[in-house]
């Protein structure tokens, strides 16, 4: 016979405010194999746990239920509590009466009777319960970091520091992110490629890094410590081990398109770098624009003149690297830990008619601004104009583009913006102290060390004009243009005549950010943003183990607070990969092999490929759970038909006990 | 139907529309109710005038009874409604009120609050259309004789053919395209310019003509900037402003404001061969008869 | 909003919750980024703007926004609706503001704004349809205005833009009927 303990939590007034603990308590006593029952303001401090370790010494409770929250908040510490004392920490059951009952209802009375249902179940439950152990598994100690931008870079340098083998999978040609198109950094005003190029090489340099540049996850497969991920290098047509990134192929090819990295202000070459400091510092040909694809295309049917055969490239290259060959190849790697640091893009405009709609070329973005002020950007840092080239005297920009607007399905804060846009004023009196700024905000968020301080020098020292209100109109009137807002604060309309409108556009998550979260299976925000396993306690982690994320791919962060989410989810994954081997959870299916008739129809439904085939003594066919990938979701059990699939820890039996207890009354 | 056998005797693609005018076409704004019902009988577009309909109600019942504004338009979707045929409607105002009342009797209880006011029984299986989409339609072939070549134009939608776009079906409330496109398909050059669906002032006129003089100005002053020879527009209310108060601010600007301002029916007209007389073009405070001759159209 | 007392708040706001009611506009989500009043084209004439019509309804200020000129200025333009990062319907609320101050017998701030609405109305009435002149006239009559736009008569009537004769149709009796139906339903809602 069990002899079962319950423990009832207040959980301060969050479960006590609405259910009558005492009341319930009273009740456990009286419910079969319960031998002892108590309650506990916080049962998961230290004095709470210590009444459980206690009362299982003395009074020889064999089984614990504790009726407090989610089992997803506390299961993990009450199994190492009972464990403490002895038990086998499966011999638990958590009744959540916080999420399910205290939190969502308002009558007390019936949310009382509730939560002594909750207690009953959970008694019955863990009545049926058996001793788990879990398994040892192997793991393979290297990391995958995806995303080369200032948080990939710092995760992976961290972790290759540790001796830990790091493979760095970049989508572009070159490592570097969103940070390496920025000028100045807010709020030192740090030039950006400065304090970031030295970190970039030594990307390349590090022995323990391997860098795959214009590469994309494409499949991964395994569980914590065993992944297996296909990796797609996409065909840079040069041969990067002959290649010295000598210059000579960019700056003769006559392919000439415009420039993502500049977005838009600047043109590159067809075979190019995105950027002078590229890593790595040699090129990838864009076949899109290639001249020599567009001659190897032409048929005769399209008419005109047959287009020449370039390869210009190709003759002029000193170490014959490029290679009309090459193709996509998928290679597949090894890993123990991924951190996923897929960053951000930025808002795009065009969605607002409003401001022009994309169609005014003096309304530009903050980020083609920080193009424009780059020494090394398209106009070689001179803040011109688009349109006609003139220096620009009266700057107008618009906070919010993006942002805090549920109209673009954008309602949140992009968090950024409100110090970027002081940078720009402060930068741009620099640059010309004849220039005149306006900045239309809601509301200035500068919180943050030294924040507060810098938004205050772009209005003190900088003498930018600060107007509370969100600008509704931007029009072209002649060479200018006309910015209509409210200064809110004396409560009437402002008319501006600008020569430059930049837009502070917000963040939003990168391009595919979902489709790689479901390969990772992790979840991610209706933005596709990527959640973490808890915001505040666990801001690394995901639900998936061995996966873990940082950066602005999380949600909208500035250049500090990416890098130390980039060393921290380093931190998680080196504290994985430093162990020798893995404990298995237990609570994973099992297959009874004389019921199981062979339909496989398990093997249909898991989203693990957990299932494999075994044959018995009796020359049968029968399903068998690889139990390092299953997860125990439990998809397995409801497809058996002959029932011959159970749930560790969630049994048919005990299941069935729960609700009996219930019905028999 | 009896209408139906008659109606087997006419061509097949022939497009027929139930026509409501309002109150303006009969009125200031007879040039547009002229020229529209030119332009669709060259169209083969036949419209059939509702028999003593009455006014919309406009912005004064739309400001001062919200069960008014909703009750006018219902009396005459209920008179198009019997008909079976789908409306055409040139006057934004009327459009605009029109089309609101459809969707706002799409909400059961409006629905029978305006039932119980006409005292009949309302249905919303009614389409109603601007004449701009009527005619703007791609689908049917214009015979231009004489293309509106050298004449550039800057369409002026107004408030009430954009918002809000959801129900009125404007393609894009910030930078509509229809008329641009249909201007663009008779040979003229179209102006881009950004206050396409700015507000001229309409529902205060009289009382604060200080208003519309303002907002009014603005809008020629731009569009001549592009160049513009002349605006075109769809809406009486915008017609009036535009085209009636230019001498005042020429006075006030001490800068000669002369922009002619068209409907939209009148320029298909003149590309369609009508003549300036045909499609009244004498009757517009600001003479446009000049720019047109000049132009080659007059 | 020059006022002589502080505004005193009390716990109940009956106002903000019967206009969010009414209108079925959420004015809690406003919060206050000046758009609609950015983009409105008479916002500078007005005594208070579109956002502070707004404020003054989260905080009960009804005296404030029913005797504001603001809700008579409105031109119905519905810019501020469609470009409200709160989607708030601002327009239906400035409506919704005027027929409330209506029906409270209020005494407009813009009163040549409601008489003209009220000319406008009475020729429907009479005609079925609106009658240019005599609206013109009833107008300046009934505002005591008497002679504004006569000086634009000679040109209006050289460009025949006038008629000397109402359009009659026989809908006259019909909107009598409905204007009158209208007022009994909407004093009966009330």
């Amino acid at each position: 016979m069990s002899r079962i303990g319950v423990f009832v939590c207040h959980c301060g007034t969050n479960i006590g405010g609405v259910v009558d603990v005492p009341k319930v308590v009273e009740a456990a006593k009286q419910m079969p194999l319960v031998v002892f029952a108590d309650e506990n303001k916080y049962t998961c401090s230290e004095l709470g746990q210590a009444s459980i370790r206690n009362a299982i010494d003395e009074h020889r409770l064999d089984r614990v239920v504790v009726a407090a929250c989610s089992p997803r908040m506390h299961e993990n510490t009450f199994r190492r509590t009972v464990a403490a004392a002895g038990l086998n920490p499966y011999l638990l059951e958590i009744a959540n009466i916080r999420e399910h009952c205290s939190w969502v209802h308002s009558d007390h009375d019936e949310a009382t009777v509730k939560a002594i249902d909750h207690v009953q179940m959970a008694v019955a439950k863990v009545a049926r319960h058996e001793a788990l152990f879990p398994k040892t598994i192997g793991l393979t100690k290297r990391a995958l970091v995806i995303g080369g931008g200032v948080t990939g870079i710092q995760a992976a340098l961290d972790i290759a520091a540790t001796g830990h083998e790091v493979v760095l999978v970049e989508r572009e040609p070159s490592v570097g992110g969103r940070m390496a198109q920025l000028d100045k950094t807010f709020p030192t005003l740090d030039c950006s490629a400065c304090i970031l190029t030295p970190k970039m090489v030594d990307v390349a340099q590090h022995p323990n890094i391997t860098l795959l540049s214009y590469s994309e996850v494409k499949e991964v497969r395994g569980f914590v410590g065993n992944f297996e991920v296909d990796i797609l290098k996409k065909a840079k047509m040069v041969d990067h081990s002959k290649c010295t990134g000598c210059g000579t192929c960019w700056q003769k090819c006559p392919g000439k398109v415009s420039s993502e990295f500049d977005l838009g202000l600047g043109q590159r070459t067809a075979i190019y770098i995105p950027f002078a400091q590229a890593v790595p510092n040699k090129p990838v040909i864009d076949l899109e624009n290639c001249r020599y694809q567009t001659f190897l295309k032409w048929d005769e049917s399209q008419g005109g003149k047959k287009p020449p055969e370039c390869r210009i490239c190709e003759k002029i290259c000193p170490t014959k690297s490029i290679d009309w060959e090459q193709q996509d190849e998928i290679v597949t790697e090894k890993f123990g830990a991924i951190v996923v640091a897929t960053g951000f893009k930025t808002f795009d405009h065009s969605v607002y008619g409003e401001y022009g709609g994309g169609r005014y070329p003096d309304v530009i973005s903050s980020l083609q601004l920080e193009r424009l002020m780059s020494a090394a950007g398209p106009t070689e840092g001179e803040v011109v104009r688009p349109s006609d080239g003139a220096h620009v005297k009266n700057v107008v920009f618009v906070q919010c583009v993006g942002s805090r607007d549920d109209r673009v399905g954008r309602p949140y804060c992009s968090k950024v913006c409100c110090m970027y846009t002081a940078k720009h004023a402060i930068m741009l009196k620099e640059h010309d102290p004849d220039v005149q700024c306006y900045v239309f905000y809601i509301d200035v968020r500068a919180g943050g060390k030294d924040f507060e301080e810098f938004a205050r020098r772009a209005q003190d020292e900088s003498g930018a004009i600060y107007l509370r209100g969100r600008v509704s109109h931007i029009y072209q009137d002649g060479k200018n243009l006309k910015v209509l807002g409210e200064d809110s604060l004396i409560g009437r309309p402002v008319e501006i005549e600008a020569d430059l409108v930049v837009l502070a556009t917000g963040m939003e998550a990168s391009d595919n950010a979902d489709t790689l979260a479901q390969t990772l299976n992790i979840s991610y925000t209706i933005y596709n943003f990527l959640i973490e396993a808890h915001p505040k306690l666990r801001p690394v982690e995901t639900q998936t183990d061995g996966v873990f994320v940082a950066g602005s791919a999380v949600g909208p962060r500035d250049i500090p607070e990416c890098v130390a989410h980039g060393s921290a989810a380093a931190v998680k994954a080196v504290a994985l990969l430093s162990q020798d081997s893995l404990k298995s959870d237990p609570l994973t299916s099992i297959v009874d092999p004389m019921k199981c008739v062979g339909c496989f129809a398990c093997k249909v439904v898991c989203p693990f490929n957990a299932i494999e085939e075994q044959v018995t003594r009796d020359k049968r066919t029968v399903s068998s759970i690889n139990e390092n990938l299953c997860k125990g979701c439990g998809l397995c059990v409801v497809a058996c038909r002959p029932g011959a699939i159970n749930l560790r820890g969630f049994t048919s039996q005990q299941l069935l006990s729960e609700v009996l207890t219930l019905v028999r009354e | 139907m009896v209408q139906a056998e008659s109606s087997s005797l006419e061509p097949v693609a022939k497009r027929v529309y139930s026509y409501y005018p309002g109150c303006s076409l009969h009125a200031s704004a007879k040039e547009f109710d002229v020229s529209a019902k030119l332009v669709c009988q060259k169209l083969g577009i036949e419209l059939r005038e509702l028999e003593d309909w009455i006014c919309c109600g406009a912005s004064a019942a739309h400001s001062t009874s919200h069960l008014l504004s909703l009750a006018l338009p219902a009396h005459t979707l209920k008179q198009a409604g019997e008909k079976g045929l789908p409306l055409a409607v040139p006057c934004a105002m009327c459009f605009s009120r029109l089309r609101i009342t459809l969707h706002e009797l799409k909400k059961k209880e409006t629905l029978d609050l305006v039932s119980r006011t006409l005292e009949k029984e309302l249905s919303t299986d009614v389409t109603v259309e601007s004449m701009l989409d009527v005619l703007a339609n791609e689908s049917i072939s214009l015979p231009v004789t004489k293309p509106l070549e050298r004449l550039k134009v800057a369409c002026y939608y107004g408030c009430l053919l954009a918002r809000p776009p959801e129900v009125i079906g404007c393609d894009d409330a910030e930078n509509p395209q229809t008329m641009d496109r249909l201007m663009g398909r008779l040979g003229a050059e179209v102006a881009d310019w950004g206050l396409k669906t700015s507000c001229c002032g309409a529902g205060v006129s009289f009382p604060r003509l200080d208003i519309v003089l303002k907002l009014s100005h603005r809008i020629l002053s731009l569009a001549r900037s592009t160049g513009a020879d002349c605006i075109a527009v769809a809406c009486p209310m915008c017609h009036a402003n535009l085209d009636m108060y230019q001498k005042d601010m020429t006075a006030k600007h001490k800068e000669k404001t002369n922009l002619p301002v068209l409907y939209f029916t009148q320029l298909m007209g003149l590309a369609l061969g009508f003549s300036p007389k045909e499609l009244h073009l004498d009757r517009h405070l600001t003479d446009p008869l000049p720019m047109l001759r000049e132009k080659g159209l007059a | 909003m020059l006022k002589s007392t502080a505004i005193i708040l009390g716990p109940v706001n009956d106002f903000l919750s019967s206009v969010q009611s009414h209108t079925g506009q959420s004015i809690t989500a406003c919060y206050q980024c000046g758009k609609c009043t950015a983009g409105c084209p008479s916002a500078y004439a007005m005594d208070i703007t579109p956002r502070q019509i707004m404020r003054a309804i989260q905080l009960g200020l009804k005296d404030e926004v029913l005797d504001s000129s603001a809700i008579w200025l409105c031109l119905s333009c519905e810019t501020c609706s469609l470009r409200c990062p709160r989607e708030i319907d601002i327009a239906r609320v400035m409506e919704a503001m005027r027929h409330l101050s209506l029906s409270e017998g209020r005494r407009p701030a813009q009163k040549d704004v409601v008489t003209l609405y009220n000319s406008f109305l009475q020729q429907v009435r009479l005609f079925g349809r609106v009658y240019d002149l005599g609206f013109g006239v009833a107008y300046n009559m009934r505002s005591g205005h008497p002679f504004s736009n006569v000086t634009r008569l000679p040109g209006l009537f050289a460009r025949r833009k006038l008629k000397l004769a109402p359009d009659r149709t026989k809908g006259a009796s019909e909107v009598r009927r409905i204007a009158a139906r209208a007022k009994e339903l909407e004093r009966m809602r009330t």
